[in-house]
């Protein structure tokens, strides 16, 4: 058997995805948490009395708490399997990969493994987030002169 | 109505991450860091104020949110302190995501056993 022929009988025993389904499950695990976003706001505000910007704060911590204790009763990671996008652009997946990336190396000690692997997930959201920043205000500078 | 624009603007970019994910050979960390890229980039543009106002919860909980924050509060740092204004206060407005997600991370890791 040549390397083409091998290559065809991978393709054809790979299981497909079922993309549209994947599609319509992201959309409505991703939107159903927009949604929860947005409640938390309205209910902060209305209930608490505060200003639009702190309750989208509260919003956002409790949105990390809730997740990162999801993913320590092993909830989130069968979650993520199913649901994939729909967990992770929300800050949920931020929240999931510290968690997950803490939890899996506590083993190998606080330093060597809790401290140095804490952001191994995380860190390129972190790192190109503030590079991209960066960039782009030096740019918004450099026009506005 | 609030409720219905946050659902749909959620699910919307949550959905085009999905078949970004299906088609591309792209992984999980690739995507979430060129959402928080183009987070950055639409800050730029002053896209992201209006998604912010349109769409309430719905934008502000996606990981795009982090690079409109990051954005936002370095050029805000500029036109208050000048140019090291970019570099102190850059993660102001962040600054409370990161800090919940460490510690929330390290507390819980420290009660909780890893499953499996």
């Amino acid at each position: 058997m040549n390397k083409e022929d091998y290559k065809r009988l991978v393709k054809k025993h790979t299981p497909k995805e079922p993309r549209l389904r994947n599609i319509v499950i992201a959309f409505f695990v991703g939107g159903t948490i927009g949604f929860l976003a947005e409640f938390l706001i309205f209910l902060l505000k209305e209930s608490f009395g505060l200003s639009a910007s702190i309750a989208g704060v509260w919003t956002c911590i409790i949105i990390i708490g809730v997740a990162s204790l999801l993913t320590a009763l092993g909830f989130f990671d069968n979650w993520v399997n199913k649901c994939k996008c729909g967990l992770i652009i929300p800050t949920t997946g931020f929240a999931h990969s510290v968690t997950s990336s803490a939890l899996d190396y506590k083993k190998d000690g606080l330093i060597t493994g809790l401290g140095s692997n804490f952001f191994k997930l995380a860190g390129s959201v972190i790192l190109y987030g503030i590079i991209s920043a960066f960039i782009l205000v030096i740019i918004r500078v450099v026009i506005n002169g | 109505m609030n409720f219905l624009y946050a659902f749909l603007f959620a699910g919307f970019a949550c959905s085009i991450a999905q078949i970004i994910l299906d088609n591309t050979k792209l992984t999980p960390g690739h995507i979430t860091s060129i959402y928080t890229a183009l987070g950055a980039v639409l800050s730029f543009l002053g896209v992201y104020d209006k998604l912010l106002i349109k769409f309430g919860g719905g934008a502000s909980v996606l990981i795009s949110n982090f690079g409109h924050m990051l954005y936002s509060s370095a050029i805000q740092g500029y036109y208050e302190e000048g140019f090291i204004g970019i570099l102190t206060r850059m993660l102001t407005k962040s600054s409370a995501a990161i800090t919940s997600a460490i510690v929330f991370a390290f507390l819980i890791t420290l009660v909780f056993k890893p499953k499996d």
